[in-house]
Formats: structure tokens, sequence, C-alpha cells
């Protein structure tokens, strides 16, 4: 356990080296969150009839959305791995007494969290500032908070499941950009980081809500504006733990594929 | 110690010509060529032996070296490394082995050198006390007091070279696989380097497979040489035996005032400047002694110089002589 905790926190000290970034990346999603609230706002006014979500939920989704994007963002691919399969400098990483598998997923747990350390929350103080009914507001249940949490988690470790299998991939193909251009979009939209899937006619969320990518931002989010609430929250974290045991194990299967199969580049 | 029977291992490499149409061609239909990288290598080592598997480049060595180390799975053949096959018990077998490739970088490349040993030191689950006492001495040996604490991207090839080779010997491994240890470096780092690897192997009986470019890499270092091309072994043998085999043309360089040279059976005049002869001399045809005679009858000389075949001469004529 131990070497899998220093390849966390060596990777998150690395991480938190980039400050600039870090600022840069707290402003953007500070107005990018408003935007898109105040889009939001002018579609509710117009029908509110009309909107699956209320105002106060779809500002506490959004708000959430943005402190937590780096746990979250499916585009998101740690480029250090990418760069060790594409010039074959996984060799050193393959001659460790280690699974790497799992110091991958360390890996990119770590370089998620980190960036999502530093960023949460300056975003989520600024948006509770704000007047109502675009603030963020803090007060939730707390038996709501705490599912809120387990389902951030394990929402958490379904993203960073799932990229797992790119990088699997990414290993028996050695081209990673057109897995990435193809698959990240698509997922983007189905995990709701584009539209939340509430918003989606009904005849295609009914299919969206069982997929894995749901099971990413949209469970935590909407559990926390109450949304998602009673019995549906345990079916929903249910379903979440299904995925990530289903990822869990299609990618060490692929993983130990990959590795019976792959060529380290380079001479 | 290392025993390789019949490994053989064939990459499907695909192929395309130059241009946005064959590109383009290349998305419909793939053509792929079967590259035999190694075909039926055979060959064993025994502890505390220093090999150098040396090859022109594409000829396997890395192949072979890959697949010693586990990373690679070969096609056919048996691969028994302390008696352990390497892809089968990857994480067993990785524990006794250090690998350095000379063209890859371990250490992490934004921070300090020692946190990346650290690292090391949870992963190989190195004991304090070893770990402790492999530093110290390691840091001695490879002069590393100053770059422990730099980060890695402000070192030098050659510090990081170093760094890198006290990195793969944190954990006591009984065999090294060395990559081209020495590409890229100065002389001065090629000798630290050499050095240490010569006291690694008397003091801690370290078994060292050796791929190199560099022939003095193998005339300070090993004894013992296997020679690969188009992927199988040509030659596996001692090196003072290479020598006698392909070192018995000798080169003889007079420096004269004034005189004349010819052509004799067994000496040929490879050049005649500037007062200054170079003549090659086969010692299997006339002895060294007759052919400092031949040579001097007819001048006036004032010195005389036999040098021996280089081991890059002598591998060169191996190249050649096996059309690699």
């Amino acid at each position: 356990m131990k070497k899998y905790r220093l390849y966390f926190t060596l990777t998150l000290n690395h991480q938190l080296q980039y400050r600039a970034a870090v600022y840069a990346g707290v402003l953007t999603q500070f107005f990018w969150g408003l935007l898109q609230i105040l889009l939001y706002h002018a579609l509710y006014i117009s029908n509110p009839a009309a909107s699956p979500m209320t105002l106060e939920q779809l500002a506490s989704y959004f708000w959430l959305q943005q402190a937590f994007m780096t746990l979250f963002m499916t585009w998101f691919l740690d480029q250090d791995i990418l760069d060790m399969i594409a010039t074959g400098n996984i060799a050193y990483e393959l001659c460790r007494p280690i699974d790497l598998y799992n110091v991958w997923f360390v890996k990119s747990m770590s370089n998620r969290f980190s960036k999502a350390l530093l960023r949460f929350f300056p975003i989520l103080i600024a948006a509770s500032l704000l007047p109502k009914p675009y603030k963020f507001l803090w007060t939730q249940p707390p038996l709501q908070l705490i599912f809120f949490s387990i389902s951030l988690i394990s929402g958490f470790l379904v993203v960073v499941a799932f990229t797992m299998l790119i990088y699997v991939l990414t290993m028996l193909t050695l081209s990673p950009i057109g897995l990435r251009i193809v698959a990240l979009s698509l997922m983007e939209f189905l995990s709701g980081g584009i539209i939340p899937l509430p918003f989606l006619p009904d005849h295609i969320r009914r299919y969206v809500e069982w997929l894995p990518f749901a099971s990413m931002q949209n469970t935590p989010f909407r559990i926390y504006s109450g949304h998602i609430s009673g019995s549906g929250v345990f079916s929903a974290i249910g379903l979440q733990w299904f995925w990530l045991v289903i990822l869990l194990l299609v990618g060490k299967v692929l993983m130990q594929m990959a590795l019976r199969h792959a060529v380290v580049q380079g001479g | 110690m290392i025993q390789l029977k019949h490994i053989s291992k064939t990459y499907r490499v695909s192929k395309r010509e130059a241009g946005t149409f064959a590109a383009l061609k290349n998305l419909v239909h793939r053509n792929t060529e079967t590259v035999h990288a190694l075909r039926d290598i055979s060959f064993s080592v025994k502890p505390g032996e220093i090999v150098g598997y040396i090859g022109p480049n594409g000829a396997g060595k890395s192949s072979t070296i890959k697949i010693m180390s586990g990373i690679l799975v070969p096609d056919g053949g048996e691969c028994l490394i302390n008696g352990k096959t390497p892809w089968k018990d990857r994480k067993a077998h990785v524990k006794d082995i250090g690998v350095v490739f000379g063209q890859r970088s371990q250490l992490w490349w934004d921070i300090p050198v020692i946190d990346s040993y650290e690292l090391f030191k949870a992963v190989y689950e190195i004991p304090d006390g070893t770990y402790k006492r492999n530093l110290v001495s390691l840091t001695e040996l490879l002069h590393l007091e100053e770059l422990l604490k730099t980060p890695v991207r402000m070192l030098s090839l050659g510090q990081r070279m170093r760094c890198e080779i006290a990195a793969s010997l944190l954990h006591n491994p009984a065999i090294l696989f060395l990559d081209e240890p020495t590409i890229g470096l100065d002389a001065v780092s090629k000798i630290a380097v050499r050095d240490f690897i010569m006291r690694l192997n008397k003091e801690m009986k370290t078994t060292v497979i050796l791929t190199t470019h560099d022939m003095q890499d193998i005339e300070a270092l090993t004894k013992r040489v296997v020679l690969i091309g188009k992927g199988e072994i040509l030659m596996d043998g001692h090196l003072s035996d290479l020598r006698q085999r392909y070192g018995r043309r000798k080169k003889i360089v007079v420096h004269y005032h004034e005189g004349h040279f010819t052509d004799t059976e067994g000496i040929h005049i490879l050049s005649n400047e500037h007062n200054h002869v170079i003549s090659s001399v086969d010692t299997d045809l006339i002895k060294v002694n007759h052919a400092i005679e031949h040579l001097c009858k007819d001048a006036v000389i004032s010195d005389v110089a036999i040098q021996e075949a280089s081991v890059e001469e002598i591998i060169s004529s191996l190249y050649r002589e096996y059309d690699i």
C-alpha cells in the first residue's frame, strides 16, 4: 500500500507546483459557471414549468460542476501516461515489481485530485456570496451531504476507471488521438458535462441514465441539490458501484492482454 | 543464472509510401510486413559474468534485453532467469534485476533525484538499513552528493546517467541489464561509469549484461562477447579469441628520413606520406621481426611503432564477415 501512497503524494506534490494554472483555472471556472447559470436562468424564465430542475438545483449543479471539474472532466487524460506509452518509457514502469494498472490508477487519481484540491474551495466560497437564486447553498441536510460525499468519491472513481480503459486501449492501438476525439466528446455529453442529463428528451434520457457516464458527475451533483432523493439515492449509488466494479474488471483484463501483446516502442 | 533457449520474436511493421495519397490509401488498406526481430536465440550466462552483447542497430539487442527483463513476451522459446520465466513471473522476477536503458529516463523529471529514490525504495520494498547502506555506497562510488537534491531536469546527461544507474541498483539486484549505458556521455563520464561497473561486478558479484556500440566499453569491461545480427546469434566467445582470429593483422608505422618501401608477401603498404609509412602486416604470412627487417632495409628510419588491431576494427571486420 505504501508504494501507491507514495505515487499518489509524488504526483500531488508535482502538480501543486503549478500555481498560475490554479489561479487562472479558478477564475475561468467561476465565470463559466456564472454564464451557464445565467443562460439556464433565461431559459427558465421563459417557461418555468418545462424545466426539469429548479433554478436553485441548477445553480448548485453548475457550481459543483465547476468546482470539481478536474475530478470529472472525461476529456482530461494524464499526459505523462500517454507520453510514456508513445515514447516507450513505459519500459521502466514494466520492470518494477508493481501492478501497472494500479500505479496508473493512483497516478491519474492523484493528478485529478490535486487539481481539484486547490480549486473547489475558492470557487464554492465565491459562488456562495452571490445573490439568490444564483448562489451556491452550503447548507444541506447532513444525511444528504454524506450521500453526496459517497457518491462524489464513487463518481470520481468511475471516471478514473473509465479513463484507464483509454490508456490501455492506447497501449494496444498506439494512437490516442483518434480514440480520444470520438470517445471523449461523446462521454462528456453523456455524462451531463454539457447539459445536465434531466434536460435530455425522455426517450433518450431513459437509456442514458443507465450508462456508466451517468454514474460520473450526474449522480453526486443531483444528490447534493436534492434532485435525486429518497430511495433513488441508494439505487443511484448502487449503479455507480456496479459500473465501478465492471470498469475495474474490464480494465484489469484488458491490461493483462495489452501487456502480453504490447510492443515497447523505440530501440 | 540466465538461460535462453530458442527465443524468437516477430513484429508486424506497417509500411507506407511517402505522401498524402499514400496516407489516404493507408486508411483503407494497411500494408504490414512481418519482421523477424529474433530467431532462435540461445545462450546462457553464469553468475558473476560480464557479457557484452553487441551487434549493429536493429540486430535485436534491445528486444533480447526487453525479453530478459520481462517487458516483452517472445513468440516462442524458453527463458529462465534465476529459475523464473520473466514474462510469467514478472513481479517476482523484476525484484532480482536492475535495468538501465541509456536512452530513457526512470527518474521523475521535475523533482529532486532523492525523491525518485524514495519512491523506488517503497516500490521494491527495500528495508531501511539496506537502502541507507546502498545509497551511501552508491553516492560515494558515483559521486552523487551534489546531485541528489537537484531536480532531474537540471542535471547534465552524464550526471543524470550516473543517477539512473544508481537508481537501478538500490535494491541490490543480482543481475544488471545495461542497454547502452554510455550513449552520449563524454570521456570522463564514460570512464566513471565503466569503473563503477567493474567494481560492482568485482565486489557484489553482480552479473552484468551490457549492450553498447562503444567498443571501448567492451574492451574495458567484458571478457565474453555475444554477437547478434539480423536476429541470430552469430558468435559467442572470448574477446581474446576474437583478437587471435581477427587481430592477426597488425599495423607497422615507420617514420623515416629517406628511403623507399615495397609490398611483399604479408606486407601491404597502406600509405606513404610526409616521411611516414603505414603498412598492414598479416602475421600468419610473415613474422613481425621479418616484416620490420623488410621495411627498414632500404631506408634511414627515425621511429617504428607496431599497433594492434583495435576492438573497433575487429568488430567491423566481424560485421563485414557476417554481412550484417
